[in-house]
């Protein structure tokens, strides 16, 4: 906590004498060259000292009266700023209208994830990360702002009242505004324990006030993304990639290509072969007319319906793996006698398709590299830049911009495009800026996809339909390779199955996982694991209950019931009531139901589906969401709303296909996504809590795609035993 | 090669060939950023300008095509139109990439259908990809700013 409670540098009359000893013990906090424990530590190597203008790393209060709360997280659409933003007014009682969130700089040591060890965004965990430290934060602040006040009134501390921004003392009638008092927090020393809000007590947090800040500037063009940026004497690269994963630069010709005006040089990069130009169309242009060679010697040639052929194969016992076990319970053995209920369920590869395509901009002057973009994992993006130019990764400066959406793929544990752009900007040299772009058919073929995945399930019912035991086997690709201590089995694969409430309430399950290796690359997508385990537990949950003859919802909560799971429940129920589960729909029309927990949260959805033409047609949604206290209720609605499409999106037609190793979908057009006449009405209800918060940002996506095949298996009477639902 | 462009009541001299696609002249060019890059092949709607009031892709808009008419791109929509207070209210962004190709289908919807109904909406947008989602508030907010009331309540309750 000492690295927050620094008093103001700039633009206030702070003694000298005491914000140097300030400043150094927060030298101390945040310091450059620590000999390396934890991974933070290891990676700030190089950091200059962090700038404790302000109220520590934090906050800054200024002359202006304006307060400034740093988000050391990802602004990627999830509205993260807004609750982050929040958190510090509620314990600082400042004034809402007044508090404005900038991006903070990249430095581990103070802006570590604590979720993580490294600074950076996913998982769902901004608010959950930072609850206690800015809660801790404003707090601090505001215990400074009375102190000083109290000292200059002479009047008892816990007669002093703030609010909105104004210190007051009523019994003296007398109120100073926080930018007035400004001066005198020098003398103050900043409590070390300080006294947090009773939950009870919030006036802003769950409020409606709760309100994005970056409306306007998104509503105007005015928001400054990374494909904006525009620096003195920029070039722009694009940069011709192998079209199959593990494909390699064999030769190249390079003579139309400078023959395009306004190209400047054309290099090779480990990656494939830059084109380096004046503008974005020089660019594309000279990338056009560059003739390359690739090597496809260690490339992936398969096609993606062989490689789900051999994932089939594993699943099935036809090829002999080493499996990795990730549950059991009681005799597997001798459980799986008589009849069995068999099911399997085939997910495609995934892109991520976000509307900013992915670009950098990097300057590399000898071993110095400024980096302005959008970066989620700054500390893995300094880290793999510093290897490229040998500097030490905390001195690898990163100006954090807004991103056009990420849904992980700004999360990259390789850095890919980042990458790509410092070798480029390495070679142009001097410390000119240089702009990667990349097309929507480079971000689309590009991979990272979410990897393909096999569920075979086989279940054992006892007398009343319920799971005696459950076997599981999921086939797929980690998500997480190359990220700096992972182990050898990447957990995500079976998070939503291993944690379900459903393998809890079974008394033998024997529950394994493979994760094979293949050049496609694969990293996060919205929600990760869930994004399959969620389709493949809740379909088969209403599969059972049909065949048990059991209502869906009741046979969930006998299932709860035995597990324990009281938040599925609660979720379940509010979902089901405002939905009107069981009551009558027009003919044609069905519910389908699901109840997923993902990063903490628990969400639970039921969808009103009909069938159009052959493809499912979501009308209404209404969602129930378990997120522990609710900062930002219409930001947590937000991602509901947009979760669920996204899920949708994928669900009715995502999928990535591989032709002897190349994508076949290289554009909207043929990577179809969900448009304006195609979305859902979403209502959301969030179940009160007083629970520390968790994510909003991922758990609305994975729900959507059972939720339909369970309304689909009321429709039709048959499961779903592949996604996407409409097949190209 | 010297071409005049009209661009938001303005006239720019633009120094480029006449296939340049529009989007990378306001861009690169001029430094009008607003309107994104997206697709490239007329997809997805980042890129939406209007011509002389309607509607087009500047990504597949030569500026040869665009000569001798009246462009206008989300800088020229002014700050203030109607649709822009409704998104803010709305809080329709999220991560914004999309928006100004959607504010701009949407006012060229609105000036030719000041009351339009769902079914014109869902034609006059269905060109503008939002991968955030936030379809059920520009619905909401194209309603609310055309005086009509707004779709079914989209906040939290």
């Amino acid at each position: 906590m000492n690295a927050i409670l620094k008093t103001p540098k700039t633009g206030s009359r702070v003694a000298t004498a005491t914000r140097r000893g300030l400043i150094v013990s927060a030298t101390a906090a945040g310091g450059a060259l620590l000999i390396g424990c934890s991974m933070g530590d290891v990676l700030s190597l190089g950091a200059r000292k962090p700038d404790f203008s302000g109220l520590g790393p934090f906050i800054r209060i200024d002359p202006d009266g304006w307060v400034t709360v740093f988000n050391k997280h990802q602004e990627m659409g999830q509205g993260n700023h807004a609750g982050l933003a929040a958190i510090v007014a509620e314990e600082l009682d400042a004034d809402w209208d007044k508090v404005r969130i900038e991006a903070a700089a990249a430095n581990a040591k103070v802006y570590a994830n604590t979720l993580m060890g490294v600074q950076g965004t996913g998982g769902s965990t901004a608010i959950a990360n930072s609850w206690m430290q800015l809660r801790q934060a404003g707090a601090a602040a505001r215990a400074m702002f009375v102190q000083a006040a109290s000292t200059r009134w002479g009047a008892p501390v816990k007669e002093i009242a703030v609010k909105d921004s104004v210190v007051s003392h009523p019994a003296s009638g007398r109120s100073a505004h926080f930018s007035e008092l400004l001066p005198d927090l020098a003398r103050i020393k900043p409590p070390a324990k300080p006294t947090l809000k009773q939950p009870k007590d919030f006036t802003l947090i769950g409020s409606d006030r709760v309100r994005r800040k970056d409306s306007r500037a998104k509503s105007t063009g005015t928001q400054r993304y990374t494909q904006d940026v525009h620096l003195p004497n920029m070039l722009t690269a694009m940069v011709a990639h192998s079209p199959r994963f593990g494909g390699t630069v064999a030769g190249f010709d390079a003579a139309a290509a400078r023959q395009v005006p306004g190209v400047v040089d054309v290099v090779q990069i480990p990656t494939g072969v830059a084109v380096i130009a004046h503008n974005t169309y020089a660019a594309r242009q000279g990338r056009d007319a560059l003739k390359v060679t690739w090597s496809d010697e260690k490339a992936e040639k398969r096609s993606s319906d062989q490689i789900m052929a051999g994932y089939r194969d594993i699943a099935g016992g036809k090829a002999t793996v080493k499996w990795h076990v990730f549950q059991t319970a009681g005799d597997a053995a001798n459980a799986f006698g008589g009849d069995v209920f068999q099911t399997a369920y085939e997910f495609p590869l995934l892109a991520h398709a976000t509307m900013e395509p992915m670009n950098c901009v990097a300057e590399v002057h000898g071993s110095k590299v400024k980096l302005t973009f959008a970066s989620q994992i700054q500390t893995l993006d300094q880290l793999n830049s510093g290897l490229i130019v040998g500097a030490l990764p905390g001195s690898v400066e990163i100006e954090t911009l807004s991103a056009g959406g990420s849904f992980g793929r700004r999360g990259n544990p390789t850095s890919d495009y980042v990458a790509e752009c410092v070798h480029i900007a390495k070679h142009v040299g001097g410390g000119r800026p240089v702009k990667l772009v990349w097309t929507r058919e480079d971000d689309m073929t590009g991979g990272h996809y979410r990897p393909m995945v096999l569920h075979t399930i086989a279940i054992k019912t006892d007398k009343d339909g319920y799971p005696a035991a459950w076997r599981h086997r999921v086939v797929t690709q980690s998500t997480s390779k190359g990220l700096p201590g992972a182990g050898a089995f990447d957990p995500s694969a079976v998070e939503g199955t291993k944690d379900s409430p459903y393998l809890k309430a079974t008394p033998v399950v024997d529950g394994q996982a493979y994760l094979a290796d293949c050049p496609v690359t694969t990293l996060w997508w919205r929600s990760v694991g869930a994004t399959h385990t969620a389709m493949a537990m809740e379909h088969t949950i209403d599969q059972l209950a049909h065949k048990a003859g059991k209502d869906p919802a009741d046979y969930r909560r006998e299932l709860y019931r035995r597990a324990g799971a009281t938040r599925h429940l609660a979720a379940l129920d509010l979902a089901c009531q405002k939905a009107g589960w069981g009551q009558p729909l027009p003919a044609g029309t069905a519910r389908g139901l699901a109840v997923h927990e993902s990063f903490g949260t628990v969400v639970a959805q039921v969808a009103e589906v009909t069938l159009k033409d052959g493809a499912p047609k979501v009308g209404r949604v209404v969602c129930a969401i378990d997120c522990g206290v609710a900062i930002a209720r219409d930001q947590i609605a937000a991602q509901m709303e947009g979760g669920i499409c996204y899920g949708l999106s994928a669900a009715l037609y995502g999928a990535i296909t591989l032709k002897d190793g190349v994508p076949e979908q290289t554009n909207f057009d043929g990577y179809r996504v969900l448009r304006m006449n195609e979305a859902p009405t979403v209502e959301t209800y969030i179940v009160p809590s007083a629970n520390p918060p968790s994510g909003a940002g991922e758990p609305g996506t994975p729900l959507i795609a059972p939720a339909v095949a369970n309304a689909l298996l009321v429709l039709t009477g048959k499961p779903t035993t592949s996604l996407p639902f409409v097949k190209a | 090669m010297s071409t005049t462009l009209n661009i938001n009541g303005q006239a720019y001299q633009v120094d480029a060939t006449p296939e340049t696609p529009l989007l990378w002249v306001l861009r690169d060019e001029l430094m009008l950023t607003g309107t994104k890059y997206g697709c490239g092949i007329a997809q997805c709607g980042a890129c939406t300008v209007h011509l002389n009031g309607q509607a087009v892709r500047s990504c597949q808009t030569p500026i040869q095509a665009a000569q001798g008419m009246k462009i206008t791109t989300i800088e020229g929509l002014g700050g203030t139109h109607p649709l822009q207070t409704a998104w803010v209210k709305h809080d329709v962004p999220q991560c914004g990439y999309c928006q100004s190709g959607q504010l701009m289908s949407a006012s060229a919807l609105l000036a030719t259908k000041p009351k339009p109904t769902d079914q014109d909406i869902d034609d006059a947008m269905s060109g503008n990809i939002c991968r955030c989602g936030a379809y059920q508030r520009i619905r909401a907010a194209i309603k609310d700013a055309s005086g009509q009331a707004p779709a079914p309540a989209a906040t939290a309750a």
